[in-house]
């Protein structure tokens, strides 16, 4: 055995503490890098974003995997660490502290941004796949579910029947929904008015997409992070409840 | 003692997670349904009722706080395992219908913003109507 195995062999069983350390570390380049370079104008944390969302795209192109950097045998640790498991921990723990009257003021407008975020993804989705060339009711509700998140697009296809070439497609539309959350969101904040609890929970029901939902808000003030993953974690169930059935329906009726 | 903290946050996470199950499940659904968002509330009403008794001590909030602090960093290493490239390269289609559909979304945020709720809380924010 070569030291380098050798050394491999200690990241690899130590997986969830070298995600801590390679994760601490690309924090703090990212708020140096705030700091120096745009004087904290573009949030450190969005900065890490973008850099974690870059070095997934590396970890796939030299991998060949899924999982992004994850990939990469001696990083395993941070597929763990940026896991549902984990993530969903955090996601609870940021309630803590946060008032639940401002839930309660902001709870009918965060029901009908979850009914207007679902119908408008699965709509421009359905138009999209309509515009290329799709004419056939379960592949446009298909492509219509990824564009509402990567998970409503496989639940709604396996359940009518879609080709599995267009399941693919609808996940990879989920994706790029979800990368274009977490990195425009710091930048239209303020012309959407993304600035108080309220806007925040809308926010969080028109999108859906939950580590979306979890990176935009991350980066664009953490105190907002509670009320949009509030909204946004009922999102994937009702587009997975409407998807296959209402909306299948209506699609198959205009067709 | 911090585990109190930590033990309240994570039966918290997974009673909301059943309950998101059994919704699923009562519905016919093989998913989720708010699990996550039933947990935060969970977490709330516990915490307000041991703070309102005096019982939630400064331990006991760190065992929480620390969670709640290393949020940023958990999506860091989230984003850090997309599929990004599957994103970049799954094709015309997925890419336009990704993009237009956020940001449809993005200009209904100060639509739906407006609608229902009391006027007063969007008065705060913006000047008079």
């Amino acid at each position: 055995m070569s030291l380098l195995e050798a050394f491999e062999g200690v990241f690899v069983k130590y997986s969830l503490v070298t995600a801590f350390a390679v994760v601490g570390l690309m924090v703090w380049f990212s708020y140096v890098l705030s700091d120096r370079l745009t004087k904290g104008r573009l949030h450190g944390s969005a900065i890490a974003i973008f850099l974690g969302l870059a070095l997934a795209y590396l970890g796939g192109l030299f991998t060949g995997g899924q999982k992004g950097i994850a990939d990469v045998r001696a990083l395993s640790g941070i597929g763990l660490m940026g896991g549902a498991m984990l993530r969903d921990l955090a996601i609870v723990a940021t309630a803590f502290g946060v008032r639940m009257d401002e839930f309660r003021r902001a709870g009918l407008s965060g029901v009908v941004s979850l009914f207007a975020g679902v119908v408008t993804s699965f709509g421009v989705g359905i138009g999209v796949a309509y515009a290329f060339g799709y004419r056939d009711a379960v592949s446009l509700t298909t492509i219509g579910g990824g564009a509402a998140t990567y998970i409503v697009g496989p639940v709604t296809g396996s359940a009518i029947g879609a080709s599995s070439e267009v399941m693919a497609l609808s996940v990879a539309a989920g994706l790029v929904k979800s990368i274009l959350v977490m990195t425009l969101t710091p930048f239209v904040a303020r012309y959407i008015g993304l600035d108080n609890p309220r806007s925040a929970m809308v926010f969080g029901g028109l999108m859906g997409t939950t580590s979306g939902v979890a990176g935009g808000l991350a980066a664009t003030d953490p105190k907002l992070v509670p009320y949009g993953a509030m909204t946004a974690t009922f999102y994937t169930g009702i587009g997975c409840l409407l998807g296959p059935s209402l909306i299948f329906i209506v699609v198959r009726a205009l067709v | 003692m911090a585990i109190y903290g930590t033990g309240i946050l994570a039966a918290s996470l997974l009673i909301g997670l059943l309950s998101g199950r059994l919704i699923g499940w009562l519905v016919g659904l093989n998913a989720n349904v708010g699990g996550v968002g039933i947990a935060m509330l969970l977490l709330i009403f516990c915490t307000d009722c041991l703070r309102r008794s005096q019982r939630l001590k400064v331990p006991t909030e760190n065992g929480i706080a620390f969670w709640s602090a290393i949020y940023i960093p958990i999506v860091v290493a989230m984003a850090a395992s997309q599929n990004v490239l599957a994103a970049l390269t799954g094709g015309a289609v997925a890419v336009v219908a990704g993009v237009l559909s956020v940001l449809a979304c993005f200009a209904l945020v100060p639509l739906v913003g407006r609608l229902g709720g009391d006027r007063s809380v969007v008065n705060e924010k913006k000047s008079p109507l």
